[in-house]
């Protein structure tokens, strides 16, 4: 379609013309501007809803909100092209096969033996391993070989040694969907370790002895400690309500040595309907700082994350510092307790706080427990009922402790991002269905590639500067704040204003030491060479031209951290008064503005580190996720730099 | 006066010091005429805390049977807290500091006690002076004029002694429009850019009453900054309704018939007590540790202060984009022209001048927009946060500019030549100082107080290379452009440095600052060594050469 407008949310006279592409994968718009002729790429796996306005002078206005955050607003010049882009659209944005999705089309050109190795950066039983077990206290179990016990498990769990097949299997049929407490973490250094769960099937009085037995096991795996804590993730309202419908939590009286303990967290609706009130503050056109901080509070959204955080650091401080073991479960033991173990897990052991580790933890918690994934990102059209940012979540935790902790992480903040990218995306098959079973049957490894290869390949882009393997904070148990230290979680704009540029540092400072370090490492290589040539030439006081060729070259790129730091960008719509003011003529001031856009593109070419951060949907689409037919085009949007018009006049 | 006669207690033992997130700790408290000092007698790493008494915002007592409890709140947003044993000493002790804190003599304050313990390279008073902002001027253009009208300090008493003025117009004519501004505050130059010639004037509210008086010199002063056929801003800093209002009190604006080539913008640009209650309130919800993640966010937004952030860098980008881009010359003023209209215009300036982002050059312009240009800094930072006092003049002005420069500083890490330490560093010493620097409330009361003679600079002491280092911001590269900082509430933060600082334990952001400095210490020491043996090899080879020549 032709003659699209496609309008920018900041100002709405910021509006480019355009043609709009839908192909089986992506929605393309492309600028008509003769030079740049720049692409938005959106995947319909992305759009999270599709809004047809009505129609206005102009022509008619359609909305897609997508689930990373974007929102582009189109006007179609026709009505009907118009109504049919939006039937296509939801048909496309909700596949109903697998099948369907991008990941099985998508070829990022590498052979079987390259995607095969791909898939087995990440092995489990290798984490195990590392972890310690098995061990004395702790086998691993087959009894879910063929998910013949638990189809949402993983075929390989860790349980005590002691435990029995008839335990487990007893065990899980006390528990709702057969989640049997298993193993996710063991603190090597104490032997206490974090299990989980789903929630007993108590109703008011209903025990079982296997189940009985079951905790006392991993009590028992733990010498150091006579008691264990249980703890039910959820709003102590919420477990008793399940326990009507014969579930529930445990008894204190019937299992011995327990410490039961409620952390209320809410529930996956509740927080849906809190992304989205947050998300409308986001979209809101020039709010004031009371509109957006009362927004903010309104949608609750912040309390939910200290919830989370506060259940982890809970759980961490129990096992790092009272040594004692916990199991943890909420209703299904999918949801918020893949969130709180992450998170515990990740305060406990400097590893997950890896590049590496992080992938491991997500592989761990999240695919090989059960995240039903499919459900909760809506991957397939279904219940939007299920629909839930759970992981979104855990990664908003992980970007706050970053905060926190400014040296404790190896990745960074663009390392999160495209993770949540592609936990929707679904262009890498590790995110498609609800668990192993499924994943299995659809043969996902051999038809789709790895998303941790793909991240593991492009890890340059992804390196915290301030991280270094021999600091203080990358040792041992991190402790952050507690209870009362609200104002430490802040609002995460790099993810929920992901797309909006001009509302970000336009500066940053990750990027700026990535540079300098580089040129420190390339310093370090030229001074070795240089060390070299100059005892040889001591020795033999015999000249080498080439030295100087050499020199030459290295004087290049001494100039590179300098390169970054210039970063254009133009004045906001500051005032509405200036309307009536005549325009000034377009040749005036023109010069400086130009010459600001040459700075920016000179870096986009020239620093693939840079432009992924200026434009981070090319920075993932780019390198990876171009459709077949598609050339070497960068999909961008960017607010920030490419207006030289009097943004300041619209009204 | 004796200091000694206001200290019946100079000494006290087994006093304990409580600080957040510090372990308490037991020593001695003595009081002297400007400080109260705690040593801790830990065997061999002696702890001090030596604490100015104008430093001091409020101080309570309370008693435990005889043990007596000091808590001091102090301008810089620290609460300490002392346990004494003795309700004698105690009360003794509370009074004198009590008395201390609030000595009503400006020569009785510290700065004119004290004798600095370093080297003077360079006397800070005479650092900055007009005539070398004059002359930077006229190397660029020849259109305005030095003008020493305000000699004496007679026509405006809160004006420095000379100021830029457009050549076209004579000492009389400026004599006139004094007349006609609110305080003779008439227009002068506050920044030329040298990019377009367009420049930024400011002022106080024209004299216009409720019938319209006009000054045909005032309208030639304002007119003569225009180039021909080109229009104007006016900036005025108050809403319209306010403006109207101060018609009534013989105040007022310029209306459009009588200054047909200019437009006025009105903006809403809060002062005095609602300021100060904002501070308070937004002090108060950052102590506040009891309440839950919904009442943080309802009391930082209850208490207005990134409100009022918002609102004044709205202005300063409005300014500084109908200068850059509209190519037009701006006025900006409000009532009196000495709070929210310099706010404005030092903001503006450090969009626009990458000098202004330099240390020199931020010293400067506080020099010129803040201390000579009348800020009444003695009124206005009288008392902080902790104030129960209600005076109507007392008001955070100077901090909210200092946190506009911060919330710029985090949107543009790598342009500035100085770090968020440097302007913590300058909101202290306008509360309470060792340096005369931020006495008085302008030039006339500074000369009257011969500060300059009886009083150190604080860029006497900043700007040596020892105190300067703690300031450098190491990310920083120069950036010749003009920089937009984004306003939207998503990019605006609370600015923890100043508000938190005290309320959390930093040691982790400060680990990670070193860290920063030391990849980049270890890059520049690197380039060191490569260009020495550069040299070296490049001697040896020439070397070589001749060798093979002969």
């Amino acid at each position: 379609v032709e003659n699209v407008r496609l309008l920018d949310r900041l100002s709405s006279r910021k509006a480019v013309l355009g043609t709009l592409y839908l192909t089986a994968t992506h929605v393309i718009f492309v600028e008509n501007g003769s030079e740049t002729r720049k692409e938005t790429w959106v995947l319909h796996s992305q759009i999270s809803s599709i809004e047809k306005q009505a129609t206005t002078a102009t022509g008619c206005p359609l909305l897609i909100r997508c689930k990373n955050f974007q929102v582009i607003q189109l006007i179609i010049p026709q009505e009907r092209d118009c109504h049919d882009i939006y039937i296509s659209l939801i048909r496309l944005a909700r596949p109903v096969k697998y099948e369907e999705l991008y990941c099985f089309s998508f070829n990022p050109k590498l052979d079987k033996e390259e995607r095969e190795q791909g898939w087995k950066l990440v092995d489990l039983s290798e984490e195990y391993n590392r972890m310690g077990v098995p061990n004395n206290y702790w086998q691993i179990c087959d009894v879910n070989r063929e998910y013949g016990v638990c189809d949402s498990y993983p075929t390989e769990v860790y349980v005590p040694k002691s435990v029995t097949a008839h335990i487990i299997v007893g065990s899980s049929k006390f528990r709702s969907r057969r989640r049997f407490p298993a193993l996710s973490y063991y603190y090597k250094d104490n032997n206490a370790s974090i299990c989980r769960s789903s929630q007993p099937l108590s109703g008011f009085s209903a025990r079982c002895l296997e189940d009985e037995q079951m905790l006392q096991a991993i009590r028992k795996a733990n010498p150091g400690s006579d008691f264990i804590y249980v703890v039910d993730t959820r709003p102590k309202l919420n477990a008793m309500a399940n326990r009507a419908a014969g579930k529930g939590y445990e008894n204190e009286d019937n299992y011995s040595n327990i410490k039961f303990q409620f952390i209320g967290i809410e529930n996956i609706h509740v927080m849906r309907n809190s992304l989205q009130k947050m998300l409308e503050v986001c979209e809101l056109k020039s709010p004031s700082m009371s509109d957006f901080l009362w927004g903010l509070e309104n949608s609750g959204w912040l309390k939910h994350i200290k919830a989370i955080m506060d259940a982890g650091i809970f759980i961490a401080k129990a096992v790092a510092e009272e040594g004692v073991s916990v199991l943890v479960h909420c209703s299904d033991g999918w949801d918020r307790t893949a969130q709180v173990c992450s998170v515990a897990s990740l305060l406990l052991d400097p590893y997950y706080r890896s590049m590496k580790g992080f992938m491991v933890l997500i592989e761990k918690d999240w695919v090989s427990f059960g995240h039903k994934f499919n459900h909760r990102y809506g991957n397939l059209d279904g219940d939007p009922k299920e629909i839930s940012p759970v992981i979104d979540q855990f990664i908003e935790c992980v970007w706050q402790l970053m905060e926190q902790f400014p040296c404790a992480f190896e990745f960074n903040e663009r390392f999160l991002i495209h993770i949540q990218h592609h936990v929707y995306s679904c262009q890498f098959g590790n995110f498609l269905c609800n668990n192993q079973k499924e994943r299995r049957e659809l043969k996902i490894q051999e038809r789709t590639y790895s998303l941790w290869d793909h991240l593991w390949k492009n890890r340059a882009d992804y390196l915290n500067p301030l991280y270094r393997s021999d600091h203080s904070q990358t040792q041992g148990a991190l402790h952050p704040q507690i209870a009362p230290c609200n104002f430490l979680y802040k609002f995460w704009s790099g993810m929920y204003n992901r797309f909006e540029k001009g509302l970000h540092p336009r500066q940053s400072v990750t990027d700026y030491l990535m540079a300098v370090k580089e040129e420190t490492q390339q310093l370090e290589e030229e001074l070795e060479i240089l060390g070299e040539r100059l005892a040889n030439l001591q020795k033999s006081q015999l000249g080498d031209n080439k030295v100087k060729n050499k020199q030459q070259d290295r004087s290049k790129q001494s100039g590179l951290s300098t390169s970054n730091n210039s970063l254009a960008n133009t004045p906001q719509e500051y005032s509405n008064d200036l309307k009536s003011f005549p325009s000034r003529s377009p040749s005036q001031g023109d010069e400086e503005d130009s010459a600001l856009i040459l700075t920016q593109d000179n870096l986009k070419s020239s620093d693939p580190d840079l432009s992924a951060n200026s434009d981070q949907e090319s920075g993932v689409e780019d390198l990876s996720c171009r459709s077949p037919s598609g050339g070497g085009c960068l999909p961008s949007e960017d607010s920030g730099k490419d207006s030289d018009e009097a943004v300041f006049l619209a009204g | 006066m004796e200091f000694a006669e206001l200290i019946k207690t100079p000494r006290a033992d087994n006093v304990v010091l409580h600080r957040p997130f510090h372990a308490a700790v037991e020593g001695t408290l003595c009081l002297t005429g400007h400080h109260l000092i705690f040593s801790s007698r830990r065997d061999d790493n002696a702890e001090e805390l030596w604490l100015l008494h104008s430093n001091i915002d409020s101080s309570e007592k309370r008693f435990v049977g005889s043990l007596g409890t000091i808590v001091i709140k102090c301008k810089d947003l620290r609460i300490i807290q002392l346990d004494i044993p003795g309700m004698e000493e105690c009360l003794n002790i509370a009074s004198s500091i009590e008395a201390l804190s609030t000595l009503d003599s400006v020569t009785l304050l510290y700065p004119f006690f004290y004798r600095p313990m370093f080297d003077i390279l360079e006397d800070g008073w005479s650092s900055f002076l007009p005539d070398q902002e004059f002359e930077l001027l006229s190397s660029v253009t020849d259109e305005w004029r030095l003008s020493c009208v305000n000699r004496e300090f007679s026509v405006c008493p809160s004006y420095p002694p000379v100021v830029i003025v457009p050549k076209s117009i004579n000492d009389d004519e400026l004599r006139k429009v004094a007349m006609f501004r609110h305080g003779s505050r008439f227009p002068v130059l506050s920044y030329y850019h040298k990019k377009n010639g367009m420049v930024m004037m400011r002022s106080s509210q024209p004299l216009t009453g409720t019938n319209w008086r006009r000054c045909k010199e005032d309208e030639k002063l304002v007119n003569a900054t225009l180039r021909p056929g080109k229009r104007g801003y006016i900036i005025d800093t108050r809403s319209l309704n306010v403006a109207q209002q101060a018609r009534a009190k013989g105040g007022g604006f310029e209306q459009e018939a009588h200054y047909p080539q200019w437009r006025r913008i009105h903006k809403s640009i809060e002062r005095f007590n609602i300021l100060q209650e904002s501070l308070i309130k937004l002090v108060e919800a950052c102590n506040d540790q009891s309440h839950n993640m919904d009442r943080w966010l309802s009391k930082l937004e209850a208490s207005n202060w990134l409100t009022h952030v918002k609102e004044i860098l709205t202005t300063a980008c409005l300014a500084a984009q109908c200068i850059d881009r509209e190519g037009a010359s701006v006025l900006v003023h409000g009532t009196e022209g000495t709070d929210s209209t310099l706010q404005v215009t030092s903001l503006a300036q450090i969009i626009l001048d990458p000098r202004c982002r330099t240390i020199q050059g931020f010293e400067s312009l506080v020099v010129r927009e803040w201390l000579q240009a009348g800020h009444p800094f003695q009124q206005r930072c009288a008392q902080s946060a902790y104030s129960n006092s209600k005076q109507k003049w007392e008001a955070p002005v100077f901090l909210l500019f200092l946190d506009c420069v911060w919330q710029i500083l985090r949107q543009f890490p790598c342009s500035f030549e100085f770090n968020q330490q440097f302007l913590i560093m300058l909101f202290e010493h306008a509360y309470a100082s060792q340096f005369g620097t931020f006495l008085g409330n302008n030039e006339n009361e500074r000369a009257k107080l011969k500060l300059p003679q009886k009083t150190m600079s604080l860029w006497s002491w900043v700007n040596r290379t020892e105190e300067l280092s703690k300031f450098q911001n190491p990310l920083f590269e120069a950036n010749s452009l003009v920089i937009w900082p984004s306003v939207a509430p998503q990019s605006l933060q609370l600015w923890e440095g100043v508000f938190l600082r005290w309320n959390r334990p930093s040691k982790y952001l400060d680990e990670a600052q070193e860290e920063m400095i030391n990849i980049i210490n270890y890059n520049k020491e690197l380039q060191a060594k490569v260009n020495v043996l550069r040299r070296s090899l490049a001697e040896l080879e020439a070397g070589t050469r001749m060798n093979q020549n002969m």
